[in-house]
């Protein structure tokens, strides 16, 4: 037969009408999909027994409980422990993706000693013995040259049985070098000793409060312990109480709050003097508190009377003075008021006045330690260890003056000035740091002008991190003591941040340790027991666990039951005994100052003409930035108006933006007098105009590759202003110019 | 044996508690064996079966607003019960309704991913596995093998954690009960909430939390009659079972998204 091209045509249609009727295309659709989603690499994970393990969360200071689901020995997912005082079942963004530290591949997994130069990320693997023989010696050599003084420690908390090892490690070695990171939590603790004569952590009776004055808080941001922030908010939703919050910048807080009033930024203090004039004015305060509770009033209130108008407040902060009357009006006469005050989430710790000018609000409505007010909460005294026995060296080495001159002539009050490290170490004034520990922070991250904060730790000879993670700090360390992750090991949480009443929470294991890892308290015994003599003496104990189970005493079965211990026999002291000032009374002006809580600007960088804008940090509870970084889940929520490939965004608002010629979505080149970056534009109608904003916690250089490289950390673009009265870094901004890139 | 009623799981949601943390989405990607990856910030291709958007009023500075709103599945009932837009198109018979829960679920092994579900989807809850999922070394440790976790070349969504409910069912069986209690089944991201802004349960249970919050009207297929409650998009007639409370206006107009000149449209347009 001929083959034609009829012929051929019709074989071929009759081919294709055939095979479209016969099941093969289906067959093989069906088997390419198969074939296509049946790859050995897609996990199927082992099925096992199921169990819950409480504990805590330490990744930040709010102490949540978790109960996390365990399949036989893995752990498959961290949930809030109901019951919890301070979380009941709820959990943050970051506490719910801690599995993702625990497994990720950040983790130190073995004591690491730097090979190559510092930062170059060269590591030889070493023993455990070797490297606490290594620390051992280094630290006898300086002792015994007399230079036990020249050892300094950064701790991220000087709270809880860890940071009280390094501290008593310290004493009986001999250096008076301990500090810790600062915060908020400063700045009220130094207000509290000055106004109130407390040794204290301020606590916040938030359950019971229904006005809520926040000079620019991020209640919903972050702030304080933040699943309990999150539950009080819905607690006034329920009940009909207000929220206020003054701030620059419509942030997720202000979004939620009763009323908005934007601020010019750093005018705070004067608006928070402003209410008082307004409250004294028209004798809305609690004349009871004032009267027999409070010293100092009178020359208070003619200060305050005759300096802060509404009048020049409203030129000064921009409020209209219409609003300050009104809200003044509407604080004094609520039943339960709270002033608050800590930007964002409270990660700096602004000036000394205006943390004092807000406590004063508080004094004015008498709220001080009473139902919805503030407390000050004395710290749990469990930790009774018997005293140390100093030496010769050890005596010598603790006379010295601190570096960062916390507790000396210029500062008296301070107990810890982290943010004068860096100067003191680039000066080598009063002497040069020969050996520098770092736990729990991330300095070369966390601090301020971080870029000169890595100059500074260059001069110090060697440095030892007891980082869990490849943090910065840990990349530029010389040796690397890794510690358990929070969920390998036992820990004990003092009052988490702004609890009114005190209570300590135990963070406990969930599983073994992964790695060859130790806790970082074992490490501190094992240290002193190398270093033998009376430094060994001091730690009699065998090992942490040990350590921890003595302190807690008959504490420890509870804990060990309920994840948490709270004082049954705590009581609120009345206002005759609750004072501890010279005069036994609250103290406007404190006479150990001598001064009156005034309102003076903080001395921002840049001039004006150079840098006609103001840039300001914001803070985001889906963007961690303290010594943890966001895990991949985390970075999974970020806005893309946050961050777009690398490139973060500024929010700034349209108008502004129109007079510098800048369109959303655009790239600009942002300067400051410290550092530039390169930004996107994002319009936003919430923030102010002639202000620029850009998030905290992005621009990590350590951590995985769904972190690092992303965005511009802020401290890169701002360095730290000293307080003049605390010498605690009170900036909150820096001027910036911007333009197109 | 007695006749049981048909349970109709649905969820409200109070965007006057909702802060915008995000921790239903984390709870839900952790449950949920949700993969990621090193860019997650094209939106289009990030799998989220919980997503939480920023909604804004519009007005200049010092008026603006701002609203968050999570999306989970609607887990639409449809026109009539038990053809959502994505039911109703997909040809492989991979996501159903179920009549006695009114959940929609996803059977992974039986997609192959021709994404008309995705398409007429009008919430954006559908997303597609363009790549294999891989988790760093070690990380794959934490996977929950009540998930399966999915391959490429499927579509995925939120589930209601219908494991969770077999789970819950399981047990009540193994103790001789027939009917879960209102908390023996809740979703992973109603438990995390901090602000305990959702809510979930049975909305055919005159004593469950959701139906006490939105009265659901069965004669207009559980139309919300509480006035701060509403649904996403109510009038195309997918008829949710998440619904959102809100004491504000204007969130209330954006759930129906309201085009300014949507008054007039409607006049004209509508035929039936």
């Amino acid at each position: 037969m001929k083959i034609g091209r009829r012929s051929f045509l019709s074989f071929l249609l009759g081919g294709a009408a055939g095979t479209a009727l016969s099941p093969l295309p289906w067959k093989l659709m069906d088997d390419s999909s198969i074939w296509t989603q049946m790859w050995p690499w897609t996990p199927v994970p082992e099925d096992g027994e199921a169990s819950y393990v409480n504990s805590s969360c330490t990744l930040c200071p709010g102490g949540c409980g978790i109960s996390v689901r365990k399949i036989d020995d893995r752990a498959v997912k961290i949930e809030g422990m109901n019951g919890h005082p301070v979380n009941n079942g709820g959990l943050c963004i970051l506490g719910l993706s801690g599995l993702q530290l625990l497994y990720g591949p950040t983790r130190v997994k073995t004591p690491l000693k730097r090979v190559g130069k510092r930062g170059q990320g060269r590591w030889e693997k070493i023993s455990w013995k070797d490297a606490v023989s290594q620390v051992a010696e280094t630290l006898g050599d300086l002792r015994e040259k007399g230079q036990s003084h020249t050892v300094g420690f950064i701790s991220d908390s000087d709270r809880g049985t860890v940071p009280r090892l390094f501290e008593r490690f310290l004493a009986v070695y001999g250096s008076p070098n301990l500090m810790r990171t600062s915060s908020i939590i400063d700045s009220y603790e130094l207000t509290l000793y000055l106004m109130q004569g407390a040794q204290a952590l301020p606590g916040f009776d938030f359950e019971n409060a229904n006005f809520i004055l926040s000079f620019g808080s991020g209640i919903l941001d972050g702030w304080g312990s933040p699943v309990r922030m999150f539950r009080a908010n819905s607690t006034w939703c329920n009940t009909g109480g207000k929220v206020i919050q003054i701030e620059p910048r419509l942030s997720n807080t202000a979004a939620k709050s009763d009323k908005w009033i934007p601020i010019n930024p750093g005018t705070e203090a004067a608006l928070a003097l402003g209410i008082a004039h307004v409250i004294i004015k028209e004798s809305l305060y609690d004349a009871e508190f004032i009267n027999y509770y409070s010293e100092g009033f009178e020359d208070w209130k003619h200060f305050v009377l005759d300096e802060y108008g509404p009048d020049s407040i409203a030129t000064l902060t921009g409020i209209d003075s219409t609003t300050i009357i009104a809200l003044a009006r509407s604080f004094a006469r609520a039943s339960k008021p709270l002033a608050i005050c800590g930007r964002g989430q409270g990660t700096t710790p602004g000036s000394l006045n205006e943390c004092m000018a807000v406590h004063a609000l508080n004094a004015l409505v008498g709220n001080i330690n009473k139902k919805g007010g503030i407390f000050a909460v004395a710290e749990p005294d469990y930790i009774n260890w018997p005293p140390v026995e100093m030496d010769a060296a050890a005596a010598a080495g603790m006379q010295k003056d601190r570096l960062d001159g916390a507790g000396g002539k210029k500062y008296p009050f301070s107990r810890y000035l982290l943010n004068r490290l860096p100067q003191a170490l680039n000066s080598g004034e009063p002497y040069p740091l020969n050996a520098l520990f770092v736990a729990g922070t991330n300095p070369l991250y966390q601090m301020a002008d971080n870029k000169a904060v890595k100059k500074a730790f260059d001069k110090v000879p060697f440095v030892v991190s007891f980082s869990s993670y490849m943090d910065e700090t840990a990349q530029n360390a010389d040796l690397i003591l890794p510690n358990h992750t929070y969920l390998e090991r036992y820990q004990d949480i003092p009052t988490p941040a702004g609890m009114p009443k005190p209570v300590i929470g135990l963070s406990r294991p969930v599983v073994e340790p992964l790695y060859h890892t130790k806790h970082t308290g074992d490490v501190i015994i094992l240290l002193a027991k190398a270093m033998g003599g009376n430094i060994a003496d001091a730690f009699a104990w065998n090992n942490y666990d040990e350590c921890l189970k003595q302190t807690l005493g008959y504490k420890w079965q509870v804990m060990v039951e309920k994840g948490f211990w709270s004082y049954p026999d705590f009581f609120v002291q009345t206002h005759e005994e609750s004072f501890d000032t010279v005069s036994g009374k609250f103290e406007f002006a404190p006479k150990e100052t001598g001064l009156p809580q005034e309102f003076k600007p903080v001395g921002i960088d840049g001039d004006k003409t150079d840098y006609p804008l103001l840039l300001i940090p914001y803070d985001s509870i889906r963007l961690a930035n303290g010594v943890i970084g966001d895990p991949p889940f985390v970075m999974k929520t970020v806005d893309d108006t946050v961050l777009k490939g690398t490139d973060v965004f500024i929010e700034i608002n349209p108008k502004t933006a129109g007079e510098h010629g800048l369109r959303e979505g655009q790239l600009a080149m942002l300067r400051t007098p410290v550092g530039k970056a390169r930004v996107k534009v994002n319009l936003f109608d919430g923030i102010m105009p002639g202000i620029v904003a850009l998030p905290r916690g992005l621009g990590h250089t350590a951590f995985d590759d769904y972190l690092a490289g992303k965005g511009i950390n802020f401290n890169e673009l701002m360095g730290p202003v000293e307080d003049s009265v605390s010498g605690l870094d009170a900036a909150w901004g820096i001027r910036v110019k911007l333009a197109k890139a | 044996m007695k006749h049981k009623k048909a349970k109709k799981y649905g969820m409200v949601i109070d965007l006057d508690k909702c802060t915008g943390c995000g921790s239903c989405m984390v709870a839900c990607m952790a449950e949920n064996n949700v993969p990621f990856r090193k860019d997650e910030s094209n939106k289009l291709l990030s799998i989220t079966w919980l997503r939480v958007y920023k909604l804004t009023n519009g007005k200049p500075f010092p008026n603006t607003d701002i609203c968050y709103l999570p999306r989970p599945c609607m887990h639409c009932e449809g026109q009539h019960e038990g053809h959502p837009p994505c039911v109703s198109v997909c040809p492989a018979v991979a996501t159903d309704y179920n009549i006695e829960t009114g959940i929609v679920s996803q059977i992974y092994t039986r997609c192959f991913g021709c994404r008309y579900c995705m398409a007429s989807c009008p919430y954006h809850a559908r997303y597609f596995n363009w790549w294999d999922p891989v988790w760093p070394d070690g990380m794959e440790k934490y996977l929950s093998p009540n998930v399966s976790p999915r391959m490429r070349g499927v579509v995925e969504k939120c589930s209601f954690c219908y494991h969770r409910y077999q789970l819950a069912k399981e047990k009540a069986f193994m103790e001789g009960r027939r009917e879960l209690k209102e908390d023996e089944y809740q979703t992973a991201c109603t438990q995390a909430c901090p602000a305990g802004a959702i809510t979930f349960g049975d909305l055919n249970n005159p004593n469950h939390a959701v139906h006490r919050m939105v009265k659901p009207d069965p004669k207009h297929h559980g139309r919300p009659t509480n006035p701060n409650a509403f649904r996403l998009l109510e009038r195309l007639g997918t008829n949710p079972k998440v619904y959102y409370l809100s004491s504000r206006e204007w969130v209330r107009r954006a759930g129906d998204n309201y085009l300014e000149t949507e008054a007039k449209l409607k006049k004209t347009v509508h035929h039936s």
